[in-house]
């Protein structure tokens, strides 16, 4: 294995694993993309659909709650919900074990990226009880499934989700002329999807649109909600009669149809500025925090020629030569960092998909937070920060030294046996390791301390 | 001390403890120099769950509280007997009789009607973005004012605490820390890891940085040192009560927060949890408070000489509902109280155009009626403290806002 050839798998997948497999270039990066998900099929994780059921029974138990006829069945109803809420939470942690275990074991690396990457273009966050354990459901239906089909059908999957409509707000909103609005003029409009639509999800925040714009697709997103049981529904009743006019082109008639926001969502995923913002953040995610502007300009033309072909894209991504430099200038984000390490170390795929609850908070879900990546929480619709410098801060760095320290423990309880921090700087990461990391691995006082300084190296976090 | 001093100090620590001459060590990593652009001290704590402010800070005055909330006599009261602060916040007496601790009611952030802690909070840090679906900030207010103050440092000013601070985020440079983090490394490990990251621009700083803030958590005096007297004993010997002599969570964040504020730090914020009271809230809001006046003493107590420059602002993301729900607690409302204590503030009062809790004066029927904006107290407080002028608070730090007439805040 090449020193470029290790970069590549790096900055474009999970590095290598134990047994130093790993993607060979960018051919063995990109052909798995096109074939079938084979790892999200041994290890699945319930779509929105599969979970819904459980919020309708917790609306249930609350009402039921409220109406309780005596303190005794108040008390039963509450142990009813506390329980279904801990189902609910064990799920949660299964999905990140799960999202682990995936990372860990894959032939398809890059595909585990994409959905990371995809998923917080896309971001959405559980604002109530139960939908704070439904992110990967979202994730699973509306992003994985897309990640290699047309930019157009991600988008449309991701904007449409009910879990996208309760976090920006547009499952309430109600147009002012429509049927609702009419009898309720304390209702209206929402605009926060609307604006985070043109200004995160497509265009970009110097993209060609303006007020007039955002507000006029907040019309024409009038009437989308969500049912009781959690299905996405088009409510007429509640949609803005159009026409309406976005980025100069007339939307829908008067009647409020469905069809017009497929078709105003169509055009914004193919637009010109569209295809610069998915291709800027594409460089800048995977490559550098300030890409090369050929690199950009290369892959933003393969989205248009291609009509957002994500394939295609991808490929334009990696083979373009700013996107195989040597100089390493990203970091590991926290996730990544975890999930690469467990994959370098070994981890089984079966053991991390069922790690207890109490393990997933005291070996995953604290030292995210610690890192300043607390699971599922990004900081707002933008999602997460990319410079390198907001993950390497001393707060971050300091939580990684604790995981790192750590990890002995950790694979104790997977049952994996401690590598020998020689053989890693020999073995798998020989390609990138350099002189000072392989004294480390020889001079460290303990095989643990050694692991750690291996995983804490610069030649490991950066990509 | 800075940073650098900091990293020295720590550094000359290690090697004399390996035995290594400063020229073979990796850690010496120059740290730049930060540089306080005033002296007055501004800490922001931000009380998530939605504090009750009627119960904090209790309106014992107006005719119709006794028929909503039958409690106990309360302890300390403004001179007018028209408040009184909560039992719980009874160590706070003193501060309050020194004209260090002030309270302000009936205020709320503009935000209404939906009452969501994640949208209510997020407001509150945003500190702008308040009509709905109006843009989202993508920066916290105290950021926003750093943005303000040409040639900031990092070390100006501290997020601490293990959450992303919202407050803080955004372009301008600030440091963050959780006094719960620590680097401990075998003195080999940590020799051997200053050679993996020498030379390495990303690397070294941030770990030079993270030991040295690290050992100087384990060097600082605790709490317990610093109370010297026989009231600063006291005072500690009664926090450190039945927690078998170690500090909880939130006194370690006051002692990392006096520590850096003693030095370059001139802004610090942080969070305490534990205010959303839905069920029995006798027993739960008294632990809420009692957390908070005792990291309010702890920080006038590691303040200790700049004490007379700090002015502490606590705030929340929302009140609660005026009246008890069937449980014995209270649900999510508008108005609520906000405290300020510091040796900076014009203390001993409460600030408020009250509103009465009447049926026909509370707002939706239900809460307390917000007859002033939070933020405008908050920015009160930075043009007292900081002298920014009124276009810097009203059109950078809060686009929108108008401070309006409040009359002083500070001594």
């Amino acid at each position: 294995m090449s020193y470029e050839t290790a970069v590549l798998s790096a900055r474009f997948g999970l590095g290598p694993r134990a047994d130093g497999s790993e993607p060979a270039g960018a051919e063995g990066l990109l052909t798995p993309l096109a074939g079938p998900d084979a790892i999200g099929a041994r290890y699945p994780i319930a779509g929105y659909a599969d979970i819904a059921p459980a919020a309708v029974e917790l609306r249930r138990l609350n009402r039921a709650r409220r109406d309780a006829a005596s303190s005794d069945e108040e008390k039963t109803l509450r142990q009813e919900r506390t329980q279904l809420l801990r189902q609910q939470r064990v799920r949660r942690a299964q999905d990140l074990g799960t999202v682990l275990a995936r990372a860990s074991e894959t032939a398809d690396p890059m595909r585990e990226r994409l959905v990371r990457f995809w998923a917080d273009h896309f971001t959405v966050v559980g604002k109530q009880t139960f939908l704070r354990t439904a992110v990967q459901s979202y994730v699973e239906e509306a992003i994985r499934p897309n990640v290699t089909a047309r930019f157009a059908d991600l988008l449309r999957a991701a904007i449409l989700h009910p879990m996208m409509l309760a976090y920006l707000d547009q499952a309430r909103a109600v147009g002012p002329n429509s049927e609702v609005g009419r009898r309720n003029p304390k209702r209206g409009l929402n605009e926060n999807l609307a604006r985070e639509l043109l200004e995160l999800h497509t265009l970009g925040v110097g993209g060609p649109y303006a007020q007039a714009d955002v507000r006029q697709l907040a019309e024409l997103l009038a009437g989308l909600s969500v049912r009781p049981s959690g299905e996405m529904i088009f409510a007429a009743r509640r949609g803005e009669p159009g026409p309406e006019t976005v980025l100069g082109r007339r939307y829908g008639r008067r009647a409020p149809k469905l069809e017009d926001i497929h078709e105003v969502l169509d055009d914004l995923a193919r637009h010109e500025a569209t295809a610069r913002h998915i291709a800027r953040k594409l460089a800048v995610h995977f490559v550098a925090d300030t890409p090369d502007p050929a690199l950009v300009d290369h892959v933003a033309a393969r989205f248009s020629s291609t009509e957002g072909d994500l394939l295609a894209v991808y490929t334009a991504l990696v083979e373009h030569p700013a996107a195989q430099a040597s100089e390493r200038q990203k970091a590991k984000m926290p996730w990544e960092f975890i999930a690469t390490s467990l994959r370098l170390l070994g981890a089984p795929g079966r053991k991390l998909a069922e790690t207890p609850l109490r393990d997933v908070r005291r070996h995953i879900y604290a030292p995210l937070t610690e890192m300043s990546q607390e699971w599922e929480r990004p900081p707002g619709p933008d999602g997460w920060p990319e410079e390198a410098a907001h993950w390497i801060s001393p707060q971050g760095l300091a939580g990684r030294i604790s995981w790192a320290m750590g990890v002995p423990q950790i694979l104790m309880g997977l049952g994996v046996a401690l590598p020998d921090p020689r053989a890693l700087v020999e073995g798998p990461l020989a390609p990138l390791a350099g002189d000072a990391l392989r004294f480390a691995a020889r001079a460290a006082e303990t095989r643990e301390d050694g692991v750690a300084l291996v995983l804490l190296s610069p030649e490991f976090q950066r990509r | 001390m800075t940073v650098q001093d900091l990293s020295r100090r720590a550094f000359l620590t290690r090697t004399a403890a390996l035995g290594c001459s400063a020229a073979a060590s990796p850690w010496l990593t120059p740290v730049a120099l930060a540089s306080a652009p005033w002296d007055g001290r501004l800490i922001v704590i931000i009380l998530r769950g939605g504090m009750d402010g009627i119960d904090a800070l209790r309106p014992v005055g107006d005719p119709d509280f006794a028929g909503l909330r039958a409690l106990e006599e309360p302890e300390i009261g403004d001179e007018a007997g028209f408040f009184a602060l909560h039992p719980a916040l009874a160590p706070l007496a003193p501060m309050w009789a020194a004209g260090h601790l002030s309270g302000v009611h009936a205020v709320s952030t503009p935000y209404r009607d939906r009452r969501s802690h994640f949208d209510g909070q997020d407001l509150l840090e945003a500190g702008t973005g308040f009509t709905p679906g109006a843009p989202r900030a993508r920066d916290g207010w105290l950021n926003r004012l750093l943005q303000t103050v040409p040639g900031v440092a990092a070390e100006t000013a501290f997020a601490v605490g293990q959450e992303t601070l919202f407050l803080l985020s955004g372009a301008a440079p600030h440091a963050s820390w959780a006094p719960e983090a620590s680097v401990s490394l075998s003195p080999q490990a940590e020799l051997l890891l200053g050679h993996l990251y020498a030379g390495d621009p990303l690397f070294a700083p941030a770990a030079a940085q993270a030991l040295a803030l690290s050992q100087e958590m384990e060097h600082t005096p605790s709490l317990a040192e610093m109370a010297e007297g026989e009231t600063g004993m006291a005072m500690m010997a009664e926090m450190m009560e039945g927690r078998g002599g170690a500090a909880g969570g939130h006194l370690r964040l006051a002692e990392f927060v006096s520590g850096r504020m003693r030095e370059e730090t001139r802004i610090a914020a942080f969070s305490l949890n534990g205010w959303d009271t839905h069920n029995n809230q006798g027993r739960g809001l008294p632990r809420a408070l009692t957390r908070l006046a005792e990291v309010l003493r702890a920080l006038e107590l590691g303040l200790g000489p700049v004490w007379g420059r700090t002015a502490v602002v606590a705030m929340t993301e929302f009140g609660r509902t005026v009246a008890l729900n069937g449980t014995g607690g209270t649900d999510h409302g508008t108005g609520g109280a906000m405290f300020m204590a510091g040796g900076a503030v014009r203390g001993g009062r409460v600030h408020t155009r009250w509103p009465g809790l009447d049926a026909a004066s509370l707002y939706d029927g239900r809460d307390l009626l917000p007859t002033a904006d939070v933020r405008a107290y908050a920015a009160k407080v930075m043009e007292e403290l900081f002298g920014l002028n009124r276009p810097v608070l009203q059109e950078a730090v809060f686009p929108g806002l108008e401070i309006g007439d409040l009359g002083p805040v500070l001594a």
